[in-house]
């Protein structure tokens, strides 16, 4: 078992911890934080760097059908609570990511391929390009707040129906989450609507929708304009999305926004959270924020008599 | 434990343009009123309002004005080019690692590429300057570093070759030195890097990707699993070694990896 350890430290996983490990529509996760979409996954070597940090598994950068070049800057700005992004989706497009990334399941954690397209057949062209890449899963970003593309489909039920269908069929099996928007008047409903679609998971939540002006210039910070707000500002609109979503579907969910920190994670599973998804901490503790938030979970558990996440799972239900 | 405390605001702060210098053709200083606490070899993000936001090095750091050089080759350095004295740019950072300036150094600078390393000549006490452009018209600074060692491939000033010819002569003569600190088209940096290696003196190197977010989060900037804006723009010849894809691959702005000739025919 040392040896074991050994081994696995220097390829650069954690020491084997039951007491965090988590599976997500039947994929084995050491722990149950997931780097979210759009940080720093654009790579092998990237993604190996943050499962070197601790991640249980790597969620990519969005990719569609074509190259792109993403939004004019500034495409980030932090503000006191958060962090504002109008990145625009730059990327290399699947087929260039077809010959980059070869396939996706030889790294030492799994790999979910995020996914967009401008129209709903996009969206299935894409999804069978990503699934010949053999990820763990694939996830629908259905949601993202800046983009002219996504904005008549996310608060749109039968879009988000007929794009999670089509991703669902292309996708060989794979299990497929549906990555949801909270800028929507009712998101538990839009989440049943993916899983009667054939959702095998719901990520809760997307950015919300912002804007930050600077007084002195007095101009939108943004090249965009408007972003998306991601950080401890989101958490509370997260939580209370995973909560809400957890009393509506089956399916698990990736409860993602502001998770910063080991309680933060914790109270995302109590919502009902089965994964958390991890964005803006990496840029508050760099890419190493996933051992240590599960160190703080570790340790909250021991305080509290905890034996296994399954205890506190949607915990907060009921009450 | 678990506490949010280390969040932090980060937000470009607005400065007045107090001068603009022409340093050579093409290429000009932006001096900043204000104060910058700034290490050698770092970089800003220099915010247009209303049109982009791009890294520069800091090139010159002064009491109470701090400035950026550039080259003009696309549409940001060109709205670089309108700007006067008084007008407001937002300046976030100073981001990245910096030079050590502990050693008996000779500095190697390419092009523009000493805007990247002017800071560390600076500080540095008495450092052979090693400046090298494709021609006359190319080179930068050689009013503000009198006794700089000069080198065109074209042989219009200075002496005709590359740069790495006269820093091995350099190293050759004086065996007292002890690293090599350089900035510039990266195939001179893996060729300075091999006269290094050759004469066993280390090597500090400022290296440049197309950089979009500067908080270490967009992966723009990746070389190999080094993440440029966070963990650099400096590397020592330790890792400078193992990097597989220094020399031979960069990110256009979509992020798609290709040969180095190609993202330098993209950047001009």
């Amino acid at each position: 078992m040392q040896i074991l350890r050994e081994i696995h430290v220097q390829r650069g996983y954690c020491a084997v911890v039951k007491m965090l490990s988590t599976t997500l529509c039947g994929v084995k996760l050491r722990n149950p934080t997931i780097l979210a979409s759009g940080i720093l996954g654009i790579s092998k070597d990237s993604a190996q760097r943050i499962i070197k940090g601790g991640a249980g598994a790597i969620t990519l950068k969005s990719l569609c059908h074509e190259e792109r070049k993403g939004h004019p800057g500034p495409n980030m700005v932090v503000i006191d609570s958060g962090m504002l992004n109008a990145v625009g989706l730059p990327g290399q497009g699947m087929d260039n990511a077809i010959a980059d990334f070869e396939r996706l399941d030889d790294l030492a954690a799994p790999i979910i391929g995020s996914i967009f397209g401008y129209t709903i057949e996009d969206f299935g062209i894409v999804a069978k390009k990503m699934a010949s890449l053999s990820p763990a899963m694939i996830e629908i970003d259905i949601s993202c707040p800046h983009m002219s593309y996504s904005k008549p489909f996310y608060a749109d039920a039968e879009s988000i129906q007929k794009i999670t269908r089509l991703v669902k069929k292309n996708a060989g099996g794979i299990p497929v989450s549906a990555k949801l928007s909270p800028n929507v008047h009712n998101i538990a409903e839009l989440a049943l609507v993916a899983e009667k679609a054939g959702a095998d998971a719901i990520t809760a939540i997307n950015t919300a929708s912002g804007m930050k002006i600077d007084l002195e210039t007095r101009t939108p910070l943004l090249g965009n304009k408007t972003g998306g707000l991601s950080g401890p500002a989101l958490k509370p609109i997260a939580v209370r999305c995973v909560y809400e979503v957890y009393e509506a579907v089956k399916i698990p969910i990736v409860g993602t926004g502001g998770v910063t920190t080991g309680e933060d994670a914790i109270e995302m599973i109590m919502a009902g959270a089965t994964a958390v998804g991890v964005g803006t901490a990496c840029y508050y503790h760099g890419p190493d924020v996933f051992s240590r938030i599960c160190d703080e979970m570790k340790a909250w558990m021991k305080k509290n008599k905890v034996k296994s996440l399954d205890e506190i799972r949607g915990s907060a239900h009921g009450k | 434990m678990g506490s949010n405390c280390s969040l932090k605001t980060e937000l470009p702060v607005i400065y007045e343009v107090s001068r603009v210098v022409q340093e050579a053709k093409d290429v000009h200083s932006i001096f900043l009123k204000g104060k910058l606490d700034c290490k050698p070899g770092q970089f800003i993000m220099v915010w247009l309002p209303g049109v982009e936001e791009k890294p520069m090095a800091v090139s010159e750091v002064r009491k109470d004005e701090f400035a950026f050089c550039y080259h003009s080759v696309g549409p940001f350095t060109q709205a670089c080019d309108a700007l006067q004295k008084g007008d407001k740019v937002g300046i976030r950072g100073p981001y990245g690692n910096s030079f050590s300036l502990d050693k008996k150094t000779v500095v190697v600078a390419g092009g523009i590429g000493i805007s990247s390393v002017s800071t560390a000549i600076d500080g540095l006490s008495s450092p052979v300057v090693i400046h090298g452009a494709r021609d006359k018209d190319h080179l930068v600074y050689t009013k503000r570093y009198k006794s700089m060692i000069l080198t065109t491939d074209d042989g219009s000033a200075g002496r005709k070759g590359y740069v790495t010819g006269a820093l091995a002569e350099v190293l050759e003569k004086n065996k007292d030195i002890e690293q090599v600190i350089t900035c510039g088209p990266e195939m001179m940096i893996v060729n300075v890097l091999h006269v290094c290696q050759k004469y066993g003196v280390e090597c500090e190197a400022s290296l440049e990707r197309y950089m979009k977010c500067g908080y270490g989060i967009c992966g723009n900037c990746l070389v190999d699993d080094k993440i440029l804006c966070i963990d650099g723009p400096i590397f020592n010849s330790r890792i400078l070694k193992k990097m597989k894809e220094l020399g031979k691959f960069a990110r256009l702005k979509t992020g798609r990896k290709v040969s180095l000739k190609e993202y330098y025919s993209w950047r001009g």
